[in-house]
Protein backbone atom coordinates (compact mmCIF):
# COMPACT_ATOMS: atom_id res chain seq x y z
CA UNK A 1 0.00 0.00 0.00
CA UNK A 2 1.63 3.25 -1.24
CA UNK A 3 1.98 5.94 1.45
CA UNK A 4 -0.28 8.97 1.71
CA UNK A 5 2.28 11.34 0.66
CA UNK A 6 2.71 9.36 -2.83
CA UNK A 7 -1.42 9.44 -3.52
CA UNK A 8 -1.79 13.02 -2.36
CA UNK A 9 -4.85 13.07 -4.51
CA UNK A 10 -6.64 10.41 -2.68
CA UNK A 11 -5.59 11.17 0.27
CA UNK A 12 -6.86 15.48 -0.39
CA UNK A 13 -10.23 13.64 -1.72
CA UNK A 14 -11.03 11.66 1.63
CA UNK A 15 -10.09 14.33 3.87
CA UNK A 16 -12.40 16.52 1.94
CA UNK A 17 -15.20 14.41 1.95
CA UNK A 18 -14.72 13.25 4.94
CA UNK A 19 -14.61 16.24 6.95
CA UNK A 20 -17.66 17.91 5.17
CA UNK A 21 -19.64 14.54 6.36
CA UNK A 22 -18.11 14.96 9.87
CA UNK A 23 -18.54 18.42 10.29
CA UNK A 24 -22.17 18.56 8.74
CA UNK A 25 -23.89 15.02 8.84
CA UNK A 26 -22.31 13.19 11.97
CA UNK A 27 -21.57 16.03 14.28
CA UNK A 28 -24.92 18.10 13.77
CA UNK A 29 -26.84 14.56 14.37
CA UNK A 30 -24.94 13.93 17.85
CA UNK A 31 -25.63 17.57 18.66
CA UNK A 32 -29.36 16.50 18.22
CA UNK A 33 -29.22 13.61 20.28
CA UNK A 34 -27.23 15.43 23.02
CA UNK A 35 -29.67 17.99 23.29
CA UNK A 36 -32.21 15.64 23.68
CA UNK A 37 -31.03 14.70 26.80
CA UNK A 38 -29.87 18.63 28.50
CA UNK A 39 -32.32 20.73 30.33
CA UNK A 40 -33.91 23.68 28.49
CA UNK A 41 -31.96 26.83 29.03
CA UNK A 42 -33.47 30.42 27.69
CA UNK A 43 -29.80 31.92 26.46
CA UNK A 44 -27.62 29.43 25.34
CA UNK A 45 -31.11 27.23 24.43
CA UNK A 46 -29.17 23.76 26.01
CA UNK A 47 -27.39 23.67 29.36
CA UNK A 48 -26.49 20.93 32.06
CA UNK A 49 -27.51 19.13 33.77
CA UNK A 50 -28.24 15.81 31.52
CA UNK A 51 -32.01 14.81 32.08
CA UNK A 52 -34.73 12.66 30.55
CA UNK A 53 -37.55 15.43 30.62
CA UNK A 54 -37.91 16.09 27.36
CA UNK A 55 -38.78 12.24 26.64
CA UNK A 56 -40.51 12.32 29.68
CA UNK A 57 -42.56 15.66 28.15
CA UNK A 58 -43.66 13.50 24.84
CA UNK A 59 -45.74 11.25 27.13
CA UNK A 60 -47.72 14.51 28.15
CA UNK A 61 -51.22 13.82 27.07
CA UNK A 62 -51.33 17.23 25.02
CA UNK A 63 -48.71 16.21 23.24
CA UNK A 64 -49.30 13.02 22.72
CA UNK A 65 -52.90 13.66 20.97
CA UNK A 66 -51.21 15.82 18.73
CA UNK A 67 -48.43 13.06 18.13
CA UNK A 68 -50.75 10.34 17.52
CA UNK A 69 -53.23 12.65 15.06
CA UNK A 70 -49.85 12.96 13.39
CA UNK A 71 -49.18 9.17 13.06
CA UNK A 72 -53.45 9.23 12.24
CA UNK A 73 -53.30 11.54 9.31
CA UNK A 74 -49.93 10.01 8.30
CA UNK A 75 -51.14 6.71 8.05
CA UNK A 76 -54.15 7.54 6.23
CA UNK A 77 -51.99 9.49 3.63
CA UNK A 78 -49.88 6.47 3.26
CA UNK A 79 -52.74 3.97 2.61
CA UNK A 80 -54.49 6.34 0.11
CA UNK A 81 -51.52 6.89 -1.81
CA UNK A 82 -51.19 2.84 -1.28
CA UNK A 83 -54.67 2.33 -2.72
CA UNK A 84 -54.08 4.80 -5.52
CA UNK A 85 -50.46 3.59 -6.09
CA UNK A 86 -50.81 0.01 -6.50
CA UNK A 87 -53.07 -0.04 -8.79
CA UNK A 88 -51.36 2.67 -10.80
CA UNK A 89 -48.06 1.46 -10.79
CA UNK A 90 -49.60 -1.93 -12.07
CA UNK A 91 -51.44 -0.18 -14.84
CA UNK A 92 -48.42 1.81 -15.42
CA UNK A 93 -46.21 -1.34 -15.77
CA UNK A 94 -48.20 -2.99 -18.44
CA UNK A 95 -48.53 0.10 -20.95
CA UNK A 96 -46.13 -0.18 -23.96
CA UNK A 97 -42.48 0.31 -22.75
CA UNK A 98 -42.13 3.61 -25.04
CA UNK A 99 -44.78 5.35 -23.78
CA UNK A 100 -43.81 4.01 -19.89
CA UNK A 101 -40.71 6.65 -20.12
CA UNK A 102 -43.38 9.13 -21.18
CA UNK A 103 -45.60 8.79 -18.51
CA UNK A 104 -42.80 8.21 -15.45
CA UNK A 105 -41.59 11.19 -16.62
CA UNK A 106 -44.90 13.19 -16.31
CA UNK A 107 -45.11 11.87 -13.00
CA UNK A 108 -41.76 13.21 -11.76
CA UNK A 109 -42.30 16.78 -13.51
CA UNK A 110 -44.85 17.55 -9.95
CA UNK A 111 -42.01 16.32 -7.99
CA UNK A 112 -39.17 18.79 -9.43
CA UNK A 113 -41.52 21.91 -9.03
CA UNK A 114 -42.02 23.79 -5.70
CA UNK A 115 -44.06 21.71 -3.26
CA UNK A 116 -45.08 24.79 -1.52
CA UNK A 117 -46.50 26.41 -4.72
CA UNK A 118 -48.69 23.01 -5.67
CA UNK A 119 -49.78 23.10 -1.80
CA UNK A 120 -50.70 26.62 -2.73
CA UNK A 121 -52.52 25.33 -5.85
CA UNK A 122 -54.55 22.79 -3.87
CA UNK A 123 -56.07 25.40 -1.24
CA UNK A 124 -57.34 27.67 -4.55
CA UNK A 125 -59.33 24.76 -5.66
CA UNK A 126 -60.02 23.53 -1.90
CA UNK A 127 -61.24 27.35 -0.88
CA UNK A 128 -64.73 27.43 0.90
CA UNK A 129 -65.29 30.15 -2.63
CA UNK A 130 -63.03 27.71 -4.47
CA UNK A 131 -63.82 25.67 -7.70
CA UNK A 132 -64.72 22.42 -6.47
CA UNK A 133 -67.22 24.06 -4.30
CA UNK A 134 -68.28 26.20 -6.92
CA UNK A 135 -67.99 23.54 -9.31
CA UNK A 136 -70.72 21.29 -7.30
CA UNK A 137 -72.85 24.24 -6.68
CA UNK A 138 -73.05 24.31 -10.47
CA UNK A 139 -73.75 21.11 -11.03
CA UNK A 140 -76.74 20.49 -8.17
CA UNK A 141 -74.51 18.40 -5.84
CA UNK A 142 -74.82 20.76 -3.17
CA UNK A 143 -76.88 23.35 -2.02
CA UNK A 144 -74.57 25.12 0.48
CA UNK A 145 -70.50 25.65 -0.05
CA UNK A 146 -68.93 22.98 1.65
CA UNK A 147 -65.81 23.97 4.25
CA UNK A 148 -63.01 21.92 2.31
CA UNK A 149 -60.47 23.96 4.03
CA UNK A 150 -58.64 24.09 7.46
CA UNK A 151 -59.88 20.14 7.90
CA UNK A 152 -57.92 17.06 8.69
CA UNK A 153 -59.06 15.83 4.75
CA UNK A 154 -57.40 19.12 3.31
CA UNK A 155 -54.27 18.11 4.88
CA UNK A 156 -54.20 14.82 3.70
CA UNK A 157 -55.10 15.41 0.37
CA UNK A 158 -52.43 18.03 0.44
CA UNK A 159 -49.76 14.99 1.50
CA UNK A 160 -51.49 12.41 -0.44
CA UNK A 161 -51.02 15.15 -3.47
CA UNK A 162 -47.28 15.78 -2.28
CA UNK A 163 -46.29 12.10 -1.55
CA UNK A 164 -47.64 9.70 -4.26
CA UNK A 165 -45.48 10.05 -6.74
CA UNK A 166 -42.60 8.23 -3.77
CA UNK A 167 -45.56 5.33 -3.40
CA UNK A 168 -45.89 5.04 -7.35
CA UNK A 169 -42.02 4.84 -7.87
CA UNK A 170 -41.01 1.83 -6.14
CA UNK A 171 -44.24 0.07 -6.68
CA UNK A 172 -43.65 0.59 -10.40
CA UNK A 173 -40.01 -0.55 -10.52
CA UNK A 174 -41.09 -4.05 -8.66
CA UNK A 175 -44.32 -4.44 -10.95
CA UNK A 176 -41.69 -3.80 -13.63
CA UNK A 177 -39.42 -6.94 -12.57
CA UNK A 178 -42.74 -8.95 -12.12
CA UNK A 179 -42.05 -11.65 -14.44
CA UNK A 180 -44.49 -12.67 -16.76
CA UNK A 181 -44.14 -16.94 -16.41
CA UNK A 182 -44.99 -16.56 -12.17
CA UNK A 183 -48.59 -15.39 -13.14
CA UNK A 184 -49.04 -17.71 -16.40
CA UNK A 185 -47.21 -20.68 -13.69
CA UNK A 186 -49.27 -20.12 -11.16
CA UNK A 187 -52.80 -20.08 -13.48
CA UNK A 188 -51.29 -23.27 -15.09
CA UNK A 189 -51.19 -24.60 -11.66
CA UNK A 190 -55.06 -23.88 -11.33
CA UNK A 191 -54.85 -20.98 -9.24
CA UNK A 192 -57.26 -18.33 -10.12
CA UNK A 193 -56.89 -14.49 -10.15
CA UNK A 194 -57.47 -14.00 -6.26
CA UNK A 195 -55.30 -16.78 -4.90
CA UNK A 196 -52.61 -15.64 -7.50
CA UNK A 197 -53.09 -12.23 -6.75
CA UNK A 198 -52.76 -13.35 -2.66
CA UNK A 199 -49.47 -15.51 -3.10
CA UNK A 200 -47.73 -14.58 -5.83
CA UNK A 201 -48.24 -10.62 -6.70
CA UNK A 202 -48.57 -9.72 -3.41
CA UNK A 203 -45.73 -10.93 -1.61
CA UNK A 204 -43.25 -10.35 -4.85
CA UNK A 205 -44.24 -6.37 -4.30
CA UNK A 206 -44.08 -6.45 -1.00
CA UNK A 207 -40.38 -4.80 -1.11
CA UNK A 208 -41.87 -2.11 -3.45
CA UNK A 209 -44.76 -1.14 -1.03
CA UNK A 210 -42.38 -1.08 2.07
CA UNK A 211 -40.26 0.77 0.28
CA UNK A 212 -43.49 3.04 -0.41
CA UNK A 213 -44.77 3.43 2.81
CA UNK A 214 -41.41 4.31 3.73
CA UNK A 215 -40.92 7.00 1.72
CA UNK A 216 -44.33 8.22 1.96
CA UNK A 217 -44.92 7.50 5.70
CA UNK A 218 -41.64 9.66 7.79
CA UNK A 219 -42.39 13.06 5.51
CA UNK A 220 -45.99 12.84 6.09
CA UNK A 221 -45.26 13.15 9.90
CA UNK A 222 -42.68 15.85 8.87
CA UNK A 223 -44.23 18.66 5.89
CA UNK A 224 -45.12 21.22 8.35
CA UNK A 225 -46.00 23.74 5.75
CA UNK A 226 -49.05 21.31 4.26
CA UNK A 227 -51.15 22.20 7.80
CA UNK A 228 -49.81 25.33 7.72
CA UNK A 229 -51.70 26.47 4.62
CA UNK A 230 -54.58 23.90 4.23
CA UNK A 231 -54.96 22.37 7.85
CA UNK A 232 -55.12 25.38 10.40
CA UNK A 233 -54.05 25.63 13.58
CA UNK A 234 -56.17 21.70 15.13
CA UNK A 235 -54.23 19.65 12.47
CA UNK A 236 -50.47 20.14 13.36
CA UNK A 237 -48.07 17.40 12.19
CA UNK A 238 -45.20 16.06 14.45
CA UNK A 239 -43.15 18.22 12.45
CA UNK A 240 -45.05 21.61 13.23
CA UNK A 241 -44.43 20.20 16.99
CA UNK A 242 -40.79 20.42 16.07
CA UNK A 243 -40.87 23.60 14.28
CA UNK A 244 -42.33 25.24 17.02
CA UNK A 245 -40.23 23.96 20.17
CA UNK A 246 -36.57 25.12 17.67
CA UNK A 247 -37.92 28.40 16.17
CA UNK A 248 -40.78 29.94 18.91
CA UNK A 249 -40.96 28.23 22.00
CA UNK A 250 -37.15 27.56 21.45
CA UNK A 251 -37.20 24.19 23.85
CA UNK A 252 -34.35 22.01 22.00
CA UNK A 253 -34.70 19.26 23.82
CA UNK A 254 -38.01 18.48 23.80
CA UNK A 255 -37.52 19.83 19.72
CA UNK A 256 -34.78 17.24 19.89
CA UNK A 257 -36.42 13.96 21.62
CA UNK A 258 -39.60 14.57 18.98
CA UNK A 259 -36.96 14.78 16.26
CA UNK A 260 -35.17 11.38 17.65
CA UNK A 261 -38.72 9.41 17.59
CA UNK A 262 -39.07 10.37 13.75
CA UNK A 263 -35.34 9.12 13.41
CA UNK A 264 -36.46 5.62 15.50
CA UNK A 265 -39.64 5.20 12.98
CA UNK A 266 -37.54 5.48 10.05
CA UNK A 267 -34.99 3.09 11.34
CA UNK A 268 -37.48 0.82 12.12
CA UNK A 269 -39.43 0.83 8.90
CA UNK A 270 -35.44 0.64 6.74
CA UNK A 271 -34.95 -2.55 8.92
CA UNK A 272 -38.87 -4.31 8.07
CA UNK A 273 -37.56 -3.38 4.47
CA UNK A 274 -34.47 -4.92 4.51
CA UNK A 275 -35.83 -7.99 6.30
CA UNK A 276 -38.69 -8.15 3.31
CA UNK A 277 -36.32 -8.30 0.40
CA UNK A 278 -34.17 -11.05 2.33
CA UNK A 279 -37.04 -13.11 2.89
CA UNK A 280 -37.75 -12.62 -0.56
CA UNK A 281 -34.32 -13.74 -1.52
CA UNK A 282 -34.37 -16.41 0.83
CA UNK A 283 -37.27 -18.28 -1.07
CA UNK A 284 -35.53 -18.33 -4.13
CA UNK A 285 -37.47 -15.73 -6.03
CA UNK B 1 -59.19 -7.70 -18.06
CA UNK B 2 -60.13 -4.82 -20.43
CA UNK B 3 -56.84 -2.82 -22.07
CA UNK B 4 -59.24 0.60 -21.10
CA UNK B 5 -60.21 0.15 -17.28
CA UNK B 6 -55.86 0.40 -16.26
CA UNK B 7 -55.48 3.27 -19.27
CA UNK B 8 -58.63 4.90 -17.92
CA UNK B 9 -57.61 4.55 -14.12
CA UNK B 10 -54.35 6.10 -15.59
CA UNK B 11 -55.41 9.15 -16.97
CA UNK B 12 -57.79 10.02 -14.30
CA UNK B 13 -54.98 9.71 -11.47
CA UNK B 14 -52.52 12.01 -14.08
CA UNK B 15 -55.75 14.56 -14.08
CA UNK B 16 -56.14 14.99 -10.78
CA UNK B 17 -52.06 14.87 -10.46
CA UNK B 18 -52.28 17.86 -13.17
CA UNK B 19 -55.25 19.68 -11.95
CA UNK B 20 -53.70 21.90 -9.43
CA UNK B 21 -50.87 22.97 -11.68
CA UNK B 22 -53.19 23.65 -14.27
CA UNK B 23 -55.41 25.58 -12.47
CA UNK B 24 -52.74 27.54 -10.72
CA UNK B 25 -51.39 28.61 -14.35
CA UNK B 26 -54.31 29.66 -15.67
CA UNK B 27 -55.04 32.15 -12.45
CA UNK B 28 -52.05 33.70 -13.20
CA UNK B 29 -53.21 35.31 -16.10
CA UNK B 30 -57.08 36.22 -14.27
CA UNK B 31 -57.41 39.83 -14.14
CA UNK B 32 -59.71 39.32 -10.96
CA UNK B 33 -58.27 40.18 -7.84
CA UNK B 34 -60.83 37.81 -5.84
CA UNK B 35 -59.11 34.79 -7.60
CA UNK B 36 -62.21 32.55 -7.71
CA UNK B 37 -63.50 34.27 -10.62
CA UNK B 38 -62.30 34.69 -14.19
CA UNK B 39 -61.78 38.20 -14.90
CA UNK B 40 -60.31 37.96 -18.32
CA UNK B 41 -56.55 37.81 -19.77
CA UNK B 42 -54.07 39.80 -17.88
CA UNK B 43 -50.17 40.25 -17.53
CA UNK B 44 -50.92 42.33 -13.84
CA UNK B 45 -49.87 40.10 -11.66
CA UNK B 46 -46.54 39.11 -13.40
CA UNK B 47 -46.14 42.67 -13.22
CA UNK B 48 -46.69 43.36 -9.88
CA UNK B 49 -44.29 40.36 -9.35
CA UNK B 50 -41.62 42.10 -10.66
CA UNK B 51 -42.45 45.43 -9.56
CA UNK B 52 -41.83 44.31 -5.80
CA UNK B 53 -38.16 44.88 -5.48
CA UNK B 54 -38.15 42.52 -2.04
CA UNK B 55 -39.20 39.75 -4.64
CA UNK B 56 -36.54 40.22 -7.10
CA UNK B 57 -34.09 40.42 -4.77
CA UNK B 58 -35.47 37.03 -3.16
CA UNK B 59 -35.21 35.41 -6.77
CA UNK B 60 -32.24 36.79 -7.23
CA UNK B 61 -30.31 35.54 -3.97
CA UNK B 62 -32.62 32.05 -4.64
CA UNK B 63 -31.27 31.92 -8.20
CA UNK B 64 -27.40 32.47 -6.61
CA UNK B 65 -27.78 29.83 -3.94
CA UNK B 66 -29.13 27.72 -6.20
CA UNK B 67 -26.23 28.00 -8.46
CA UNK B 68 -23.49 27.83 -6.20
CA UNK B 69 -25.04 25.29 -4.13
CA UNK B 70 -25.37 22.97 -7.27
CA UNK B 71 -21.58 23.95 -8.37
CA UNK B 72 -20.13 22.88 -5.26
CA UNK B 73 -22.01 19.81 -4.38
CA UNK B 74 -21.70 18.74 -7.85
CA UNK B 75 -17.88 19.30 -7.65
CA UNK B 76 -17.20 17.53 -3.42
CA UNK B 77 -20.31 14.59 -4.85
CA UNK B 78 -18.36 13.72 -7.70
CA UNK B 79 -15.20 13.29 -5.73
CA UNK B 80 -16.81 11.82 -3.17
CA UNK B 81 -18.34 9.08 -6.08
CA UNK B 82 -14.69 8.61 -7.78
CA UNK B 83 -13.40 8.02 -4.37
CA UNK B 84 -16.02 5.12 -3.39
CA UNK B 85 -15.63 3.37 -6.86
CA UNK B 86 -11.82 3.68 -7.51
CA UNK B 87 -10.46 3.36 -3.47
CA UNK B 88 -10.39 0.81 -1.19
CA UNK B 89 -10.17 2.70 2.18
CA UNK B 90 -10.94 2.18 5.73
CA UNK B 91 -14.70 3.46 6.54
CA UNK B 92 -15.92 2.84 3.55
CA UNK B 93 -19.15 1.96 4.91
CA UNK B 94 -19.46 4.46 7.03
CA UNK B 95 -19.07 7.01 4.45
CA UNK B 96 -22.01 5.21 2.22
CA UNK B 97 -24.30 5.21 5.37
CA UNK B 98 -23.87 8.59 6.38
CA UNK B 99 -24.88 9.42 2.98
CA UNK B 100 -27.80 7.20 2.50
CA UNK B 101 -29.02 8.62 6.20
CA UNK B 102 -28.70 12.08 4.73
CA UNK B 103 -30.85 11.32 1.80
CA UNK B 104 -33.56 9.04 3.87
CA UNK B 105 -33.84 10.86 7.18
CA UNK B 106 -37.07 13.64 7.33
CA UNK B 107 -36.29 16.39 6.05
CA UNK B 108 -36.88 18.41 9.43
CA UNK B 109 -34.13 15.98 11.16
CA UNK B 110 -31.51 17.21 8.64
CA UNK B 111 -32.57 20.69 8.92
CA UNK B 112 -32.94 20.98 13.37
CA UNK B 113 -29.29 19.27 13.70
CA UNK B 114 -27.42 21.80 11.05
CA UNK B 115 -29.27 24.76 12.80
CA UNK B 116 -28.00 23.71 16.38
CA UNK B 117 -24.48 23.17 14.66
CA UNK B 118 -24.52 26.99 13.16
CA UNK B 119 -25.83 28.34 16.09
CA UNK B 120 -23.31 26.41 18.66
CA UNK B 121 -20.61 27.03 16.07
CA UNK B 122 -21.63 30.98 15.98
CA UNK B 123 -21.75 31.18 12.76
CA UNK B 124 -24.44 33.86 11.79
CA UNK B 125 -27.34 32.88 9.66
CA UNK B 126 -27.47 33.75 6.31
CA UNK B 127 -25.86 32.86 2.64
CA UNK B 128 -23.15 30.99 3.90
CA UNK B 129 -24.92 29.03 6.21
CA UNK B 130 -28.07 28.18 3.66
CA UNK B 131 -25.16 27.02 1.11
CA UNK B 132 -23.78 24.71 3.65
CA UNK B 133 -27.07 23.12 3.79
CA UNK B 134 -28.04 22.88 0.45
CA UNK B 135 -24.87 21.61 -0.03
CA UNK B 136 -25.02 18.64 2.30
CA UNK B 137 -28.84 17.31 1.26
CA UNK B 138 -28.24 17.66 -2.75
CA UNK B 139 -24.78 15.71 -2.08
CA UNK B 140 -26.10 11.94 -2.01
CA UNK B 141 -28.00 13.06 -5.04
CA UNK B 142 -25.03 13.71 -7.18
CA UNK B 143 -23.14 11.04 -5.79
CA UNK B 144 -26.05 8.40 -6.73
CA UNK B 145 -26.27 9.93 -10.47
CA UNK B 146 -22.16 9.90 -10.75
CA UNK B 147 -21.96 6.34 -9.42
CA UNK B 148 -24.28 5.03 -12.11
CA UNK B 149 -22.68 6.44 -14.64
CA UNK B 150 -19.46 4.45 -13.16
CA UNK B 151 -20.74 1.31 -12.43
CA UNK B 152 -20.89 1.11 -15.98
CA UNK B 153 -17.79 1.92 -17.21
CA UNK B 154 -14.70 -0.01 -19.04
CA UNK B 155 -11.84 -0.71 -15.89
CA UNK B 156 -9.40 -1.03 -18.31
CA UNK B 157 -9.18 2.70 -19.43
CA UNK B 158 -7.85 4.04 -16.49
CA UNK B 159 -5.30 1.37 -15.86
CA UNK B 160 -4.17 2.13 -19.43
CA UNK B 161 -4.04 5.76 -18.39
CA UNK B 162 -2.01 4.17 -15.30
CA UNK B 163 0.44 2.52 -17.73
CA UNK B 164 1.33 5.70 -20.17
CA UNK B 165 2.62 7.35 -16.72
CA UNK B 166 -0.47 9.49 -15.88
CA UNK B 167 -0.68 10.08 -12.16
CA UNK B 168 -3.98 9.87 -10.44
CA UNK B 169 -4.26 13.17 -10.90
CA UNK B 170 -3.75 13.01 -14.49
CA UNK B 171 -5.85 10.21 -14.89
CA UNK B 172 -9.28 11.73 -13.38
CA UNK B 173 -9.15 14.51 -15.71
CA UNK B 174 -7.90 13.44 -18.74
CA UNK B 175 -10.32 9.89 -18.56
CA UNK B 176 -12.45 10.00 -15.77
CA UNK B 177 -14.16 13.89 -16.19
CA UNK B 178 -14.85 12.63 -19.74
CA UNK B 179 -16.63 9.95 -19.29
CA UNK B 180 -18.66 11.26 -16.38
CA UNK B 181 -19.41 14.84 -17.68
CA UNK B 182 -22.95 13.63 -18.29
CA UNK B 183 -23.74 12.44 -14.98
CA UNK B 184 -21.88 15.44 -13.33
CA UNK B 185 -24.49 17.80 -15.73
CA UNK B 186 -27.77 15.59 -14.48
CA UNK B 187 -26.35 16.01 -10.89
CA UNK B 188 -25.83 19.69 -11.13
CA UNK B 189 -29.38 20.18 -12.47
CA UNK B 190 -30.62 18.27 -10.01
CA UNK B 191 -28.96 20.00 -7.30
CA UNK B 192 -29.96 23.21 -8.84
CA UNK B 193 -33.36 22.00 -8.48
CA UNK B 194 -33.42 20.78 -5.09
CA UNK B 195 -32.06 23.98 -3.58
CA UNK B 196 -34.68 25.95 -5.66
CA UNK B 197 -37.70 24.15 -4.02
CA UNK B 198 -36.27 23.48 -0.73
CA UNK B 199 -38.35 24.86 1.79
CA UNK B 200 -37.95 22.92 5.28
CA UNK B 201 -34.58 23.01 5.64
CA UNK B 202 -34.22 26.68 4.39
CA UNK B 203 -36.81 27.71 7.15
CA UNK B 204 -34.25 26.60 9.98
CA UNK B 205 -31.24 27.89 8.35
CA UNK B 206 -31.77 31.21 6.85
CA UNK B 207 -31.74 34.67 8.18
CA UNK B 208 -33.00 37.85 7.94
CA UNK B 209 -29.49 38.87 5.70
CA UNK B 210 -30.52 37.10 3.07
CA UNK B 211 -34.11 36.11 1.87
CA UNK B 212 -35.02 33.36 -0.34
CA UNK B 213 -37.64 32.82 -2.68
CA UNK B 214 -39.77 29.50 -0.84
CA UNK B 215 -39.59 31.48 2.45
CA UNK B 216 -41.09 34.68 0.32
CA UNK B 217 -43.61 32.57 -0.88
CA UNK B 218 -44.39 30.91 2.74
CA UNK B 219 -45.25 33.60 4.09
CA UNK B 220 -47.53 35.02 1.49
CA UNK B 221 -49.35 31.70 1.50
CA UNK B 222 -50.24 31.50 4.94
CA UNK B 223 -52.42 34.36 5.19
CA UNK B 224 -55.03 34.10 2.44
CA UNK B 225 -54.68 33.90 -1.44
CA UNK B 226 -52.27 35.64 -2.99
CA UNK B 227 -52.45 36.12 -6.88
CA UNK B 228 -48.87 37.37 -7.46
CA UNK B 229 -47.92 33.76 -5.99
CA UNK B 230 -49.80 32.02 -9.09
CA UNK B 231 -47.62 33.86 -11.19
CA UNK B 232 -44.41 33.49 -9.58
CA UNK B 233 -45.50 29.58 -9.28
CA UNK B 234 -45.99 29.57 -12.96
CA UNK B 235 -42.54 31.12 -13.59
CA UNK B 236 -41.10 28.10 -11.26
CA UNK B 237 -42.99 25.72 -13.08
CA UNK B 238 -41.42 26.48 -16.64
CA UNK B 239 -38.32 26.92 -15.20
CA UNK B 240 -38.12 23.60 -13.29
CA UNK B 241 -39.64 21.96 -16.29
CA UNK B 242 -36.73 23.43 -19.17
CA UNK B 243 -34.22 21.81 -16.16
CA UNK B 244 -35.80 19.00 -16.05
CA UNK B 245 -36.20 18.22 -19.92
CA UNK B 246 -32.39 19.32 -20.56
CA UNK B 247 -31.13 16.63 -18.02
CA UNK B 248 -33.01 14.12 -19.35
CA UNK B 249 -31.83 15.27 -22.96
CA UNK B 250 -27.96 15.07 -21.27
CA UNK B 251 -28.88 11.65 -20.18
CA UNK B 252 -30.32 10.05 -23.16
CA UNK B 253 -27.97 11.43 -25.71
CA UNK B 254 -24.91 9.85 -23.28
CA UNK B 255 -26.35 6.72 -24.13
CA UNK B 256 -26.03 6.23 -27.89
Amino acid sequence: MRSALQQPFKTAVLVLVWGWLLFLVFTPNLLVVGASVMTRDPGSFIALPFSLDAYRQLLNPLYLEVFLHSLYMAAMTTLCCLLIGYPFAWALSKVPKQRQMLLIFLLIVPFWTNSLVRTYALKLILATNGLLNNALLGLGVIEEPVRLLYTEGAVIIGLVYLLLPFMILPLYSVFDDLREDYLRASHDLGAGRWPTFIHVIVPLTLPGVLAGIMLVLLPAMGLFFVPDILGGSRNLLVGNVIKNQFLDARNWPFGAAASILLTLAMAFLMFAHKLSKKRLGEDGV
Amino acid sequence: MSRWLPRGYLAIVYGLLYAPIIVLVVFSFNDSRTGYEWGGLSWRWYESLFNNRAMVEAMWNSLWLALSAATVSTLIGALTALALHRYRFRGKKVLNGMLFVVMMSPEIVLAISLLALFLLVGLQLGYVSLLLAHVTFCLPFVVITVMARLSGFDERLPEAARDLGANDFTMTRTVLIPVIMPALLAGWLLGFTLSLDDVVVSTFVSGPSYEILPLRIYSMVRVGLKPEVNALGTLLLVFSLVMLMLSQWILTRSKQ
